[in-house]
């Protein structure tokens, strides 16, 4: 196996009574930038933390670059973390906070003095060295600690939701940073998220987690495209769930009809004539007298103006649509009545997935 | 405005305290130590620095310096004792419990310390229960009262709470990420203590090392009562020059000796004090 590879098996670890990793397996490949994306308590963090040894795992094993390394203390795993408040020590200087991994290691000084200017410069800090850790921004807090973790040429990276206590903008430019590193240095990096946005920007692949479980794995286009579950279609904001029963399957295409009446077409296989069934459809496939083989008369609710497009609620018999258009629909008028139209293929089929076939 | 005619209310009582009770009577005492012992112990003012001389003479300094040491003693097996409990309580002992534990630590405050150390001299006298106990499986007694082990053991025993309460606070203080990202970056948990906890937490050694020592220096029960008349420590010297020897302008001098001695240490010690209180900022 190569240098940077993970590979976990069959993790599993509660915290008294709360399963919070159920036996997860995730292979990770050498130089591969992975997310685990989803919700606080999904158990994601705990999954890091058990990667880095700074947790010990009820069951399971955990290998990097080949070498089981389930029994090693954090301080002797080829990994290091970058942690979601910094972690930064106070009592040490900017300077000294990177180089304390190197005089952990034992490095001779005149290295550790090299390697540290030249961290620094990879995060755009040279000549900060110097400064106090309170007299940065965070910002540049966030780099330090990148540098710190970065100048011990770990095999793997993690990432704890480093961008969460930075403002939008300054998160941005992070993540162009955090992503440039990436390409750079070519380690592995195992990143943590709740945000959608910073998952899809950043990732080769992406582990959308619930309950303890990977619900699903695959790259940005395949999660935001095709989520396989009603959890992972809605956290991947998937406006429009309904739930229905399957009328009729013929050459392909599925009938079906939704709790609140509405008929509908889909090309998604997997449909069973006479069962019942969770479609998802984004509000951007939507449209307002468009093409598509579903068409939903409708009248209008209110409207949410977003900037670049706005969003309209639509009642369609029992249901309610969530349509996204750009522009800021000035034309239409609350209480009208539209078609809402998208084409058979856009009407996903989702899963229950892992929270719903545990209760 | 308003907020310093606040401070000024609010400080009022407490300066008025200080000024009578502790400069008023500062000023007695230094006006006392100038003036000569009368015949009948009474304070005779014929101004002169002879009770300092006499102070500085070598019986007397080397009761002063038996007194640093055993306040040195006393400070630094205090740390050793209270930082490991302090460090238990802050980080380890399930949170539910941490309230109660604490009373416990401070529990002792609610007896008289003389009762306290008469408890002591029970235990260790030479009829006493540790003694019993030893007889009773066959092992011979031991001289555990009237030395110097049995006062250092007396003072640890009484200013253990505090050093704990502080550590105490500093340690809870302490973010728990630090000590995970020391371990992430290859820190040994013996490397974590050393360069993460230890300087991380020396507000609170400052602070209860300081709480320790000064009150140790004068401390007079404990040498009194476990000590036995053979050691002499400066606390008691000074309490039979006013009780015994009737010789209050001496005991004065011997007074501001001690304050001195205080003084001194804290300067000398003023690097790593400064230092701790800033980085408890």
């Amino acid at each position: 196996m190569g240098r940077g590879e993970v590979s976990l098996r069959g993790i599993r670890k509660a915290f008294g009574d709360v399963l919070a990793v159920r036996d997860v397996s995730l292979e990770i490949a050498a130089g591969e930038f992975v997310t685990l994306l989803g919700p606080s308590g999904c158990g994601k963090t705990t999954l890091l933390r058990i990667l880095a040894g700074l947790e010990a795992l009820d069951a399971g094993s955990v290998l990097i670059s080949g070498r089981d390394v389930t029994a090693y203390p954090p301080h002797r795993r080829p990994v290091n973390t970058v942690f979601q408040h910094y972690a930064l020590f106070p009592h040490r200087t900017v300077a000294g906070n990177v180089a304390f991994g190197l005089e952990m290691a034992g490095r001779p000084r005149g290295e550790i003095a090299t390697r540290v200017e030249r961290a620094l410069e990879m995060v755009r800090l040279e000549g900060m060295g110097a400064r106090r850790v309170d007299q940065l921004s965070g910002g540049q807090r966030q780099r330090v600690a990148l540098a710190r973790a970065v100048v011990l040429e770990p095999e793997v990276l993690l990432l704890d939701e480093p961008m969460s206590a930075l403002d939008r903008k300054l998160r941005e430019e992070m993540r162009a940073e955090v992503k440039g590193l990436h390409a750079r240095l070519g380690t592995t990096f195992v990143f943590v998220t709740h945000d959608q946005e910073e998952a899809l920007a950043m990732s080769d692949r992406i582990a959308v987690m619930s309950g303890g479980q990977v619900e699903q794995l695959g790259t940005p286009a395949e999660v935001y495209h095709r989520p396989r579950t009603r959890f992972v279609a809605e956290f991947l904001a998937v406006r429009n769930l309904l739930s229905a029963r399957v009328e009729e399957v013929t050459h392909g295409t599925a009938v079906l009809r939704t709790d609140g009446g509405v008929v509908l077409r889909s090309t998604e296989p997997g449909f069973v004539k006479g069962a019942r069934a969770c479609l998802g459809v984004r509000p951007e496939r939507l449209a307002f007298d468009g093409p598509g083989d579903n068409r939903v008369a409708g009248v209008l609710d209110d409207r949410v103006f977003l900037g670049d497009r706005s969003e309209w609620r639509v009642r369609a018999g029992g249901d309610v649509l969530t349509v996204s258009e750009p522009g800021t629909g000035e034309g239409r008028r609350t209480g009208g009545s539209v078609t809402v139209t998208f084409p058979a293929e856009a009407l996903l089929r989702l899963e229950d997935g892992v929270e719903a076939s545990a209760k | 405005m308003n907020a310093r005619r606040q401070a000024l209310l609010l400080l009022f009582p407490a300066a008025v305290l200080l000024v009578l009770m502790l400069g008023g009577a500062q000023g007695l005492m230094l006006i006392a130590s100038l003036g000569r012992r009368s015949a009948y112990g009474g304070v005779l003012y014929e101004w002169g620095a002879q009770n300092y001389l006499r102070a500085l003479e070598p019986v007397y300094m080397s009761v002063l310096g038996r007194s640093v040491l055993l306040a040195a003693a006393t400070t630094l097996a205090c740390l050793l004792v209270g930082y490991p409990v302090a460090y238990w309580l802050a980080r380890q002992a399930p949170p539910r419990w941490r309230r109660g534990l604490l009373v416990l630590v401070i529990l002792p405050f609610w007896t008289s310390f003389l009762v306290r150390m008469y408890a002591w001299m029970f235990l260790l006298r030479t009829e006493g229960l540790v003694n019993l106990a030893l007889d009773a499986i066959g092992l011979p007694a031991l001289n555990l009262l009237y030395n110097p082990a049995a006062v250092l053991l007396g003072q640890v025993y009484g200013e253990l709470p505090f050093v704990i309460l502080p550590l105490y606070a500093s340690l809870e203080k302490l973010d728990p990420s630090l000590l995970d990202a020391a371990a992430d970056l290859g820190a040994t948990p013996g490397a974590v203590l050393r360069r993460v906890v230890l300087p991380l937490t020396r507000p609170g050694i400052v602070a209860g090392g300081v709480l320790v020592f000064i009150p140790s220096l004068g401390a007079y029960l404990a040498p009194d009562l476990l000590g036995g008349a053979r050691y002499v420590y400066v606390g008691s010297l000074i309490q039979s020059q006013f009780a015994v020897a009737r010789d209050i302008p001496f005991g004065a001098a011997l007074s501001f000796l001690l304050s001195a001695a205080v003084l001194l240490t804290l300067w000398l010690f003023r690097r790593p004090l400064r230092a701790g209180t800033e980085e408890g900022a």
